[in-house]
């Protein structure tokens, strides 16, 4: 069996199950946050009627971090509702955004928080729940009926996915990061291309991938269709959860004789930094033909490119340069904000390096990412043509409908902004 | 759950997805409100193409002005039906517009359980690309025991629901589950 395979028979209390059968799974972890939060409690409220009772508060996760600093109406009023939920309920973790406790974007804070412990299954209301897969857990997205549901029972049933595997060899160049790495198969494989598909990253490149990056190619699997992506534990995975996850933790890996739907197989030193055009995340070209876009906008941030070393990578760039063009840096969460300022490139801290460059650092969460009410941080208006770390350029996703979202690494992003056009990170590494 | 499922179907390409179906700024909408969730219908597939709506010839609006319901009761689509965010509101929409089959040659997974255990329309896939032999406007025959689709005396073959048809016969997740006394 495969490392799915058999992290969904754990859940299931099976010994043994195949790809296409359904099975009813027991959830270690439900994740929701600010905009999808309230309407599973409200589906739940009315399903359950009277008997409506949390299966197991130490299971459920809340995380508000869409639209949260805004003076908008409805936003407000979801965060409200959650705040008064928790409190009714006594939620143990509810991470309110007026307390010290605030975390950020939601994927992130999971891993930080200790929430991804190996072995697991974790459903989430949002799409790229997904991203907790790099623990070796099974994540995925569900809906708000979905989510009412496992919040009253802690059970779903899921259809057990065909894997593909994904190989990633050889050593990591400079000027690579995990995005490229996502966005080359998304170029290959195309947004359909892992339809309900497990995607399992494997190969002497991931191992010497922090978790950071990672999460970036868990994060990104959904844009592929798949239902979920998943990377074994290692040493790597075992040192980042070292001092967060207490409890003992199963590792499951795949058996040499599983079987896959296919198999795609990468030399990654033959990779170029790679962009995603207009207006689909498998609409991809390398950087360097793409000199003639003049940009507006640079964007650094999200659950997919607002992580500590996506900032890192940004700052070995901007080191020493100012930018052209607005670059806004949005850690994914609090944590990483601090951590802006106590990690060091060439002497100086991350912070003092993106502030020198011109950037503006705005508080984190979701912000820009998608768009979100007219006086998000970011929003890409009129014709803004935006260079960005987020993982979705769907039309109107960071904002104006009239405007074009191009997906990069931290790299392109950053070298992109000091040129003031689309660049290729070499000319700076 | 009907057995025999009768209408005009309205045809559409591949990847339609959730914004497609019903745009972000829609979303405001509430869903539990009579009037307000009437809109989910009027704006139903409101982002299509124009030159997408409607196949072979397009430029079918799928909701007339001024209506709140679609004429349409079947769609016919290609593959990956429903990519895109999780939102449940996308199922609910095409409900609210009276559709209560979607064809397709496959769908995103959010948007198929959504579809399903919101008990919101019948998801079924279909092995060829009957999206490209079929004309909007048409009147087609669903019958979910053979798993055909007749249009014009024309069969086609459908996926089995398998699994997941206790759950529609029952009208959704929490229907079934009451059902089976699992709560
Ligand atoms: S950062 Fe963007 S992709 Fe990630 S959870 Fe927030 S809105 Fe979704």
């Amino acid at each position: 069996m495969t490392i799915t395979e058999k992290i969904l028979a754990r859940s299931a209390r099976k010994s043994k199950l195949s790809p296409g059968e359904n099975v009813w799974l027991n959830v270690d972890i439900l994740m929701t946050h600010d905009v999808c939060g309230p309407p599973t409690i409200n589906i739940w409220k009315k399903e359950f009627g009277n008997k409506a009772k949390i299966w197991d508060k130490k299971k459920l996760v809340i995380l508000p971090d869409h639209y949260i600093f805004t003076s908008n109406k409805e936003a407000n009023r979801n965060v409200k509702f959650l705040q008064e939920f928790a409190r009714q309920e006594e939620l143990p973790f509810f991470y309110d955004i007026t307390q010290q406790t605030y975390k950020g974007v939601c994927h992130v804070a999971l891993a930080e928080e200790g929430f991804n412990i190996p072995g697991t299954v974790i459903f989430g209301t949002d799409s790229h729940t997904c991203t907790s897969g790099a623990f070796g857990l099974f994540s995925t997205g569900v809906g708000n009926t979905d989510a009412a549901f496992i919040l009253g029972t802690g059970k779903i049933w899921e259809r057990v996915p065909e894997t593909i595997k994904i190989i990633y060899d050889g050593a990591l160049p400079k000027y690579l990061t995990g995005k490229d790495l996502i966005l080359w198969l998304l170029k290959d494989i195309t947004t359909e291309g892992a339809n309900y598909k497990a995607l399992e990253f494997t190969g002497s490149a991931i191992s010497q991938l922090s978790m950071d990056e990672r999460m970036t190619l868990t994060n990104m699997a959904i844009e592929t269709g798949a239902i979920n992506g998943i990377i074994a534990v290692d040493d790597i995975t075992k040192e980042y959860l070292k001092d967060k996850v207490k409890v003992e933790y199963e590792e499951f890996k795949s058996d040499p004789d599983s079987k896959y739907f296919k198999t795609i197989k990468y030399d990654i030193t033959k990779m170029l930094p790679i962009v995603a055009k207009p207006h689909s995340p498998d609409n991809c070209e390398v950087a360097h033909r793409l000199k003639n876009i003049k940009i507006t906008k640079a964007y650094i941030g999200s659950c997919t490119g607002g992580k500590l070393s996506d900032f890192v990578s940004a700052a070995k760039i901007l080191y020493g340069n100012k930018i052209k063009v607005p670059l806004f840096a949005i850690p994914a969460t609090t944590r990483i904000e601090k951590e802006l300022e106590s990690t060091f490139y060439k002497m100086k801290p991350i912070k003092e390096i993106l502030i020198e460059a011109g950037c503006t650092i705005a508080r984190p969460s979701c912000a820009a990412c998608l768009g979100g009410p007219e006086d998000t941080t970011g929003r890409a208006i009129d014709g803004d043509v935006v260079i960005s770390t987020t993982n979705r350029n769907f039309p109107g996703r960071m904002g104006s409908k009239k405007s074009e979202v191009y997906l990069a690494s931290p790299y392109t992003a950053a070298a992109s902004a000091i040129n003031g056009f689309i660049t290729d990170p070499r000319d700076f590494l | 759950m009907e057995k025999i499922i009768e209408g005009k179907i309205f045809v559409l390409g591949n990847n339609i997805d959730t914004d497609q179906i019903i745009p972000a700024e829609y979303l405001v909408f509430s869903l539990t409100d009579e009037k307000e969730s009437a809109m989910y219908g009027k704006y139903c597939l409101s982002s299509v193409p124009l030159s997408q709506s409607g196949l072979p010839e397009g430029n079918i609006p799928f909701i007339k002005k001024d209506e709140i319901k679609s004429e349409f009761d079947i769609i016919i689509a290609g593959s990956n039906f429903g990519c895109g965010s999780s939102r449940e509101h996308a199922p609910f929409a095409l409900n609210k517009a009276g559709v209560k089959v979607v064809i397709a040659e496959s769908f995103a997974r959010i948007f198929y359980r959504n579809s399903i255990d919101g008990g919101f329309l019948i998801p079924i896939e279909c092995k060829e690309k009957i999206y490209t032999k079929c004309i909007t406007g048409s009147i087609a025959k669903v019958d979910l025991e053979k798993y055909h689709l007749n249009i014009n005396d024309k069969i086609y073959e459908l996926n089995p629901l398998g699994d997941v048809l206790p759950i529609i016969e029952a009208g959704g997740l929490f229907e079934y589950a009451r059902k089976s006394n699992m709560i």
